[in-house]
């Protein structure tokens, strides 16, 4: 191992100082020393008369030279001696560095700059959205006049990853909520003797609310994640203007088939879950309560008008919809770095559960009137 | 002096059922340039990443300053890590942090060094790449693809490295930085005396920096030697990668430039 970093103060008879530097002055060696090296540098730099003697170092870097030259004031000790294969090293600081420029101060008014920003921003979001959307109803259009270029193939493919391969997971959360629900309910309605109304109040609420709800915030959580990241990647490793090259439009070959897709399997999954959801309930109903299996399925029409199911369902088309419209337009905006794309497909699944309540609550709003005797 | 820095001895590495090296032996000296020449996809980088302990080996044994990257000394292997420094080939900067954050990272890590010296090796880390300062608070995404490369130079330069690993260090750089590349590191293994282990396709730069050159070719080193030694020989893949057309242009250029 090279020797250790070493300083020692020679006072000659007639009272001049000469410095005597020896060992290894790099940034290895220097780094566990510097604590008590660097203090004892700036009192001997004090003394301007002093000849510092460099001709016993063995081996020095830009860090250890930095070190010296920062005792001396950045420049040169008046006397130095220096081994000639260590001059290049000293040279390079010569050169004046110039201070990093500062950062600029915070404006006063950041509160209102922030929030215009912010406000402008979404706004800038929805005008790119509408924009989309009004490309997709071009491309459609297009596509009723030439049936031939339908995407068939990507429409299959993301009506399976979107549909087919989400039902495990929105099995087991509707089963699971089926079973609370219930279980919940039941204890209540035990107190009031009124067992029967199990199926009202499991049938409409399953079916109008929670199964549509449920079911599209999973899969805005799961495929529109998947979608944004998609798109994203695509932007980052140029595939995006690889199309845009071969003139193959976004919107019909990457948006289009996406958006049909999750409209066609969002009511089928909805469906799904509703049907999961009321297995569950049902297994819970009839261990808590003893309501037959039978009777909780035959008493359901009754309960439940058949118009909630085409309420429920008919929210799925429309939550599909607007959970790809949101993942492919955040996908698009994914600026070609890293960063971005986290930014992107966090904002994206955001974005699109609070889209899906507040769009739910709209629902309620207009069709309060509907399903409910 | 020859000690060597780095040790390979009977390396195989093996992805699946791919084999990528069979039993390579190599000897890196200190002082040196060597250069690993290969076709695409001949297991350079991965010999590169061997070297650094990103990699595994299947068998064989890969020592750097005399200490095995696999051994029983994990501690010690971590302290290598400040000896030596690597240039990616995509710049492999941090995206989250600013040109000068970058820079620094590596030397606050250190934690025993004040802001204040951090501050100005990082700016003469900057400057000795050639990134003037206003750039220091840039965000890689912010920067063009041959500053990207030339600010992960400077940040694997920050410790002050005896050992330098350059993966395709000029592609993608216009001739004129490519130049300046090359000048810098033969400056800088003149002043701090580095070690320097560079893959490249790059003839002009294998030419003008390579001491020694590593031939890889179907999964074993076929040649290391210096640049006449690899030239001379008759393997196949040398006599085409050095005689075709570009290969002739690029020695003679450098045979022209020493001569006169």
């Amino acid at each position: 191992m090279t020797p250790a970093p070493d300083l020692r103060r020679i006072i000659a008879a007639d009272g001049s100082c000469r410095l005597e530097l020896s060992g290894a002055w790099n940034l290895q060696a220097l780094e566990r020393r510097l604590a008590e090296l660097a203090p004892r540098l700036a009192e001997y730099a004090a003394d301007q008369t002093s000849q510092w003697d460099l001709s016993g170092v063995d081996v020095i870097d830009h860090a250890g030279a930095m070190l010296l030259w920062r005792a001396w004031g950045r420049r040169r000790a008046a006397k130095l001696v220096l081994k000639p294969e260590h001059e290049p090293v000293f040279s390079r600081l010569e050169i004046p560095a110039e201070p990093a420029p500062p950062h600029a101060p915070r404006d006063p008014l950041w509160v209102v700059i922030v929030i215009g920003r912010k406000l402008l921003s979404v706004l800038d979001h929805l005008a790119a959205m509408v924009m989309v959307l009004g490309q997709v109803v071009l491309d459609t259009a297009y596509l009723v006049r030439q049936p031939s270029r339908i995407p068939w193939r990507e429409i299959s493919s993301n009506i399976y990853r979107t549909g087919a391969q989400a039902l495990g997971i929105t099995a087991l959360v509707g089963f699971l909520i089926g079973v609370v629900l219930s279980y919940l309910s039941s204890q209540q309605l035990k107190l009031f003797g009124a067992d029967a109304f199990i199926i009202n109040i499991l049938g409409i609420s399953v079916i109008r609310e929670l199964g549509p709800v449920l079911a599209a915030i999973l899969i805005a959580g799961r495929s529109g994640s998947a979608i944004t990241a998609q798109l994203g990647v695509m932007r980052v490793t140029q595939e995006l203007d690889a199309m845009a090259v071969m003139g193959i439009p976004h919107t019909l070959r990457l948006i289009l088939p996406k958006m049909l897709a999750l409209a066609v399997s969002m009511p089928l999954i909805v469906l799904w879950t509703d049907a999961i959801a009321l297995l569950g309930g049902m297994v819970s109903a009839s261990a808590e309560l003893g309501i037959g299996y039978s009777y909780f399925v035959s008493s359901l029409p009754d309960a439940v008008p058949i118009a909630n199911l085409w309420l429920g369902l008919g929210k799925g088309v429309v939550f599909g919809l607007l959970i790809a419209l949101i993942a492919c337009h955040f996908g698009l905006r994914i600026e070609p770095n890293t960063e971005s794309l986290g930014i992107g497909t966090t904002n994206s699944v955001v974005t699109s559960i609070t889209v899906v309540i507040i769009v739910d609550a709209v629902f309620a709003i207009m069709f309060k009137d509907v399903g409910i005797s | 002096m020859a000690d060597s820095i780095i040790e390979i001895k009977g390396l195989w590495t093996q992805f699946g059922d791919h084999i990528v090296h069979r039993g390579i032996d190599l000897d890196v000296e200190r002082g040196e340039i060597m250069s690993l020449v290969g076709g695409s996809g001949s297991g350079k980088t991965t010999l590169l990443r061997q070297m650094l302990g990103l990699e595994t080996p299947a068998r064989g044994e890969v020592c750097v300053f005399s200490k095995s990257l696999h051994g029983s000394d994990p501690d010690g292997v971590r302290k290598l890590r400040d000896r030596w420094g690597m240039l990616f080939q995509e710049g492999a900067l941090f995206s989250a942090l600013s040109v000068f954050d970058t820079v620094a990272l590596p030397l606050r890590e250190l934690r025993t060094i004040d802001e204040e010296l951090i501050h100005d090796l990082v700016m003469m880390k900057l400057e000795m790449v050639g990134i003037e300062p206003y750039h220091a608070t840039k965000m890689p995404a912010e920067l063009s693809g041959g500053m990207v490369k030339r600010i992960a130079l400077a940040r694997s330069l920050a410790l002050e490295p005896e050992l330098l690993f350059l993966d395709e260090p000029t592609a993608g750089l216009d001739p004129d930085r490519s130049e300046s590349f090359v000048k810098l590191v033969q400056e800088l293994h003149r002043e701090l005396n580095l070690t320097v282990v560079m893959v490249t396709h790059d003839l002009d730069t294998l030419v003008a920096l390579s001491t020694r050159v590593a031939v890889l070719c179907e999964q074993r080193l076929v040649i290391v030697g210096t640049l006449d030694e690899v030239v001379a020989d008759s393997h196949p893949f040398i006599r085409n990668f050095f005689m075709g057309e570009r290969g002739r242009r690029a020695l003679e250029a450098v045979r022209s430039v020493i001569l006169t």
